[in-house]
């Protein structure tokens, strides 16, 4: 009977979360296929030839496989920290704590919802990057499990922000402050063989290097670091911050008083 | 069968304020039951507990012999909660508000949306059911708050002051659905600060002031409490003398205007008779007060003092 209406509850949070991001698609869905169209245009055609190869690859179709990375994890990690906190905000978060739903039911929901616009934008943005190279897929398991645990890893990051956020202005300040330059320093414009080895070793602390790499080498077949220590890794990761958020809700920690 | 228990419960925010000192309350199942007090008194506190919203500090609530702490989900799914506060989406449509709610409580979108279809006729929401619900007037967006609280049709309905801010017109046609309800066997718990709306919809009543419980009775108990009530008359001539009324209290306002507080052992026949012989004609008369809202009064002030 419960798991009936627990699948009722999840079902509906996920047609909530996607229903909300699909309204304001222009807002959602378009600014990362732009800037990723800029990306291509400037990093792989104008400057790109003038590197030249990398691992063996041309520039951009190097840097391809990173920059859709980056916007599956910009993407999931923005979509659950705008609509949990603006449900703080608008107070109807209440609809669903007052509701008979376990909070990991809430969480999955919202998970979903993260998964969800992170596909549908990495979808979107490899289909920009066909236009300015040809794309592969050498292993297609990599490339589903990783992207499908980069985006439940960003949604309970941005879940987490979402929880602490008091204000408008606290949901920028990860994204901006830490999400950007992990990203811009994980990979995505480089191979960290290029790094002195001190600064491959500093790399090696940043989580983005080995979700970018494990996609790179679910794509093109090279990578900076090994897969298994990448998975090792994202998983780890998952189960800290699934049951750091989940302790979070059961608290109340945020959400009531 | 009792629809809400309370025992001892308590409550302390953690800047020190503490807003329920252990209270206890019953509401059996069927009541309409009225639930007052001032600003601060603790009434948006204990409502915010028994829906979860808020973190108890001590004590036990049951609803309808569910333990909220041990049987959560069988407690939270008997209770419709209509909050003081607007709490719903200001992006989304009423049907998508209220469809939604029956989801998170394990109704199949089918029948949610028959149930919404129904809920939003009654209430006056179906030709507004695609608006966003920001675009709604205040009155409607406190009915589409009642008709998202029913779609799981709850046995308990909460009201945190339903009616506030709504026209004469609308909370007198809220006042008929909600009897409605409550006559389909629906235990309805209500705060509000209308005094007279309370004392023509509920049967019991509890007062609570700076956290504790002062008064937990019936209402016709309560009313008969009542002592004293003033009276005001409205006169047809102007008084042109001092008037001196030994047995009543009186105040005279202005010259087409007399107050006058009768006791219970008084009654207004002998009134009557003292105006006839001052040749004093009266136009009207009211009560100054509504009765509980006098019977409110005094007892805070009691209270207090």
């Amino acid at each position: 009977m419960n798991r009936k209406v627990y699948l009722t509850a999840y079902n509906t949070i996920v047609i909530k979360e996607v229903g909300r991001f699909i309204r304001i698609w222009i807002q959602t869905i378009l600014p990362p296929a732009i800037s990723m169209t800029l990306y291509f245009v400037i990093f792989g055609n104008l400057i790109g030839p003038r590197i030249g190869q990398m691992s063996g690859f041309t520039y951009v179709e190097y840097i391809a496989p990173g920059l859709i990375m980056m916007s599956i994890i910009n993407n999931s990690y923005a979509n659950v920290v705008s609509s949990f906190f603006g449900a703080k905000f608008q107070r109807h978060i209440e609809e669903m704590l007052v509701a008979p739903i376990p909070n990991f039911v809430i969480l999955g929901g919202y998970i979903t919802g993260g998964i969800v616009r992170g596909v549908i934008v990495g979808i979107v943005v490899t289909i920009v990057a066909l236009f300015f190279t040809k794309l592969h897929i050498t292993h297609y398991m990599i490339v589903i499990s990783i992207v499908i645990m980069t985006s439940i890893l960003f949604s309970l990051g941005g879940l987490i922000n979402g929880i602490f956020a008091k204000k408008f202005d606290d949901i920028s300040i990860v994204p901006t402050f830490i999400l950007t330059p992990l990203i811009y320093l994980g990979g995505v414009f480089y191979s960290i063989d290029l790094l002195p080895e001190f600064w491959q070793a500093v790399s090696k602390f940043n989580p983005i290097l080995y979700m970018v790499n494990a996609f790179r080498y679910g794509l093109l077949g090279v990578s900076d670091i090994n897969i298994v220590t990448a998975f090792t890794i994202i998983t780890i990761f998952i189960i800290i911050l699934f049951y750091f958020s989940l302790y979070l809700l059961n608290t109340g920690k945020g959400i009531k008083t | 069968m009792k629809a809400l228990e309370i025992h001892n419960l308590k409550k302390t925010y953690a800047n020190g304020v503490q807003a329920l000192k252990g209270i206890d309350l019953e509401v059996s199942e069927g009541d309409f039951f009225a639930l007052l007090g001032p600003n601060g008194a603790g009434k948006s506190t204990t409502i915010g507990i028994i829906t979860s919203l808020v973190k108890k500090s001590g004590g036990k609530v049951f609803v309808y012999g569910y333990d909220l702490d041990t049987h959560s989900v069988d407690a939270k799914s008997l209770i419709g909660i209509v909050p003081q506060e607007l709490n719903f989406s200001q992006f989304e449509s009423c049907m998508e508000i209220v469809v939604n709610q029956g989801g998170f409580y394990g109704i199949s979108r089918k029948l949610a949306r028959e149930r919404a279809e129904k809920y939003l006729r009654q209430l006056g929401l179906w030709e507004k059911r695609y608006d966003p619900s920001r675009t709604l007037s205040g009155g409607l967006k406190r009915r589409l708050m009642i008709a998202r609280a029913l779609i799981h049709e709850p046995k308990l309905l909460i009201l945190d002051e339903p009616t506030a801010g709504v026209d004469v017109e609308l909370r007198r046609s809220m006042w008929k659905f909600l009897r409605d309800l409550n006559n389909q066997g629906i235990t309805i718990v209500l705060t509000t600060h209308y005094l007279e709306e309370a004392e023509n919809l509920c049967k019991n009543i509890a007062i609570i002031d700076l956290g504790n419980i002062i008064e937990n009775t019936s209402m016709k108990y309560l009313l008969g409490k009542l002592n004293t009530e003033t009276f005001i008359f409205d006169l047809k001539i102007p008084l042109e003398k001092k008037l001196s009324l030994p047995d009543f209290i009186l105040n005279v306002p202005d010259a087409m205007t007399i107050e006058v507080e009768i006791r219970r052992d008084q009654n207004l026949n002998e009134l009557f008779d003292v105006f006839s012989r001052e040749g004093i004609y009266i136009n009207s008369m009211r009560n100054k007060h509504n009765r509980l809202e006098e019977l409110f009064i005094r007892l805070l002030d009691k209270n207090n003092s």
